[in-house]
């Protein structure tokens, strides 16, 4: 079992790093343009506004 | 070779070729400080580490269905992307240390050397280092070729992208016999998250369902905006120092 979290550890680690705000901001930007999609509205512009607004905030967390 | 194989090949290509700088220089130090044969060894089985990694999952993530897979691809490519782009944003903006293949190699010949004598035969130290070098730095390059080759349907370009890479660091590193300290990591590691982020919105948002005004084309506009805006963002740390400066009491 041990492994098991360990493994989960490690990928966690790999794929998220040290900024899971990020990461969590970009579920939540896919999930929005999902949804704005699935009610027939144009969705395109989600992306790129959370990516300028999500990159941004994680270089300001860092700069800190 | 449509736009898009040419912007896979070329960002999986670059992506690989900076791994491979670095793999090379932890390759290098142990291998002139210690024992090349066993140094050797370890890059040999990392490497087919790496090969059956990309192989079982290569074929696993291409069966899904397109849009599956776009978003959950594209998720995975904005994450790693935005934190590729992140250190690459603080290091041109002086806040974090440029990455410095001289420096590694010292440190990396400090340590082998502090690690005792190699004895005679196989010795573990070198093929250990050597080993966890290139598959830590392979996993990268294994994760961008699947996720850019699965999206593309096309792993076997991004596989060649990457090979064509390694080879041409390792041809390179046999020339100089030296780190490639003269390589110019930190900009290209700020192109390939450019790249990263750039395709990680495009699939990402397609698979969920939007569909982008140009189709393809749209590409052609989000790469320059994102660079654009990472730009602005070194611009803006670089000078927010002074600002902050000129806000404080004398």
């Amino acid at each position: 079992m041990s492994w098991i979290i360990r493994a989960g550890r490690a990928v966690w680690e790999f794929v998220v790093g040290d900024d899971p705000f990020t990461a969590l901001g970009v579920v939540l930007a896919l999930g929005a343009t999902a949804l704005i999609a699935g009610a027939g509205a144009a969705a395109w512009w989600v992306m790129p506004l959370a990516v300028v607004v999500l990159l941004g905030l994680s270089v300001r967390r860092a700069a800190r | 070779m449509s736009g898009q194989d040419v912007a896979l090949a070329v960002s999986v290509f670059l992506a690989c070729a900076v791994e491979a700088v670095e793999a090379l220089t932890i390759v290098l130090a142990v291998g002139v400080t210690r024992r090349w044969r066993s140094a050797l060894m370890g890059v040999g089985a990392a490497t087919l580490v790496l090969a059956v990694i990309i192989a079982a999952l290569g074929p696993a993530l291409t069966a899904l269905p397109i849009n599956a897979l776009r978003v959950v691809v594209g998720g995975l490519l904005l994450v790693f992307g935005l934190q590729w782009l992140r250190k690459a944003i603080l290091r041109s903006a002086g806040l974090k240390a440029l990455h410095d293949e001289d420096k590694a190699f010292a440190s990396e010949t400090d340590a082998a050397r502090a690690a005792g004598r190699a004895g005679p035969g196989f010795d573990g130290y070198s093929f250990t280092i050597a080993f966890k070098g290139v598959l830590l730095e392979g996993l990268e390059v294994a994760f961008i070729v699947l996720t850019f080759g699965a999206s593309q349907h096309n792993v076997g370009l991004a596989a060649v992208a990457a090979a064509v890479a390694v080879a041409v660091v390792v041809l390179a590193g046999v020339v100089v016999r030296a780190p490639l300290a003269r390589v110019p990591e930190n900009t290209l590691k700020f192109f390939v998250g450019v790249m990263l982020t750039s395709f990680g919105m495009f699939w990402g948002a397609e698979g969920a369902g939007a569909s982008w005004p140009g189709g393809d084309a749209a590409l052609l506009a989000i790469i320059p905006g994102v660079a654009l805006a990472s730009l602005g963002m070194v611009r803006w740390l670089r000078r927010a120092p002074a600002e902050r400066a000129v806000g404080e009491p004398a």
